[in-house]
């Protein structure tokens, strides 16, 4: 399928920035919904697109932060290097699963972080 | 403690993979509960440890032939500026209450996708991992 105009892109992405930054939640969340629901991507497309826009992100905050002195080193690599690990088995394993059941369950998801935001 | 945290490390990566978040929800609260960091720390740190974990998975996407590099790109880096406007924003808003409006609008937005995907199951019963469009 065609890849979204710039503009749409442009609104997806200071969506997702400016949600992330308020509420300091992950830009996943807001940003997957928004291209299955709005752009149309089913699942794997949506969850692959947004893993790369996360690498971007999450590079120019921890870049911030590396500045500030807020980041551990050994605490980044005890749980990055098993998580690299987990994101093997997630994106094998989303392969595998129905795209209609990711979807239902990234809702599941979607209300768990709803309650973490409010409880925060 | 180091192995609850690796574990739970695992686990953000699976969540990760499978849904194309950060994992950061699984993240920081090992990184401030298991591994003891302050919650500025915390949060910081899993913004590192994410890096690696989505260009994993994205390069895996990408292998699978999902990945649209364009759009990724062209997203993150808005998505890398407005960020910076987020942060400030939180010192202007009443965030207390744009925090219950955000979760209404998730929970809006869940029963949405849960809806769209239960129209798409009982569309194609039998649909598997194969992919139509």
């Amino acid at each position: 399928m065609a890849s979204p105009r710039i503009s749409q892109l442009a609104i997806l992405g200071i969506t997702t920035g400016i949600f992330s930054g308020l509420f300091g939640v992950g830009g996943g969340i807001v940003l997957v919904p928004l291209l299955v629901l709005w752009i149309g991507f089913d699942e794997r497309r949506a969850a692959a697109t947004s893993l790369l826009a996360i690498v971007i992100a999450a590079s120019a905050g921890a870049a911030t932060q590396l500045i500030y002195g807020n980041v551990h080193f050994v605490a980044a690599l005890t749980v990055g290097i098993p998580a690299v690990g987990g994101v093997l088995i997630g994106t094998w394993l989303q392969q595998r699963i129905p795209v209609a059941l990711v979807q239902l369950l990234f809702s599941v998801l979607l209300v768990a972080v709803a309650v973490l935001v409010v409880l925060r | 403690m180091i192995a609850l945290a690796i574990i739970i490390g695992v686990a953000a990566g699976v969540l990760s993979g499978l849904f194309g978040i950060g994992g950061g929800i699984l993240l920081v609260p090992a990184l401030a509960l298991v591994l003891g960091l302050g919650h500025v720390e915390a949060e910081a740190t899993s913004l590192l440890a994410i890096i690696p974990v989505a260009a994993v998975g994205a390069w895996r996407q990408k292998g699978y032939g999902n990945l649209d590099v364009r759009a990724g790109l062209t997203i993150g880096a808005f998505a890398a500026v407005a960020a910076i406007v987020g942060v400030a924003l939180v010192n202007v808003l009443p965030v207390d209450l744009v925090r219950y409006a955000f979760a209404v609008l998730m929970l809006y937005v869940a029963w949405r996708m849960a809806a769209s995907a239960i129209a798409q199951l009982r569309a194609e019963p039998d649909s598997t991992a194969s992919d139509g469009s």
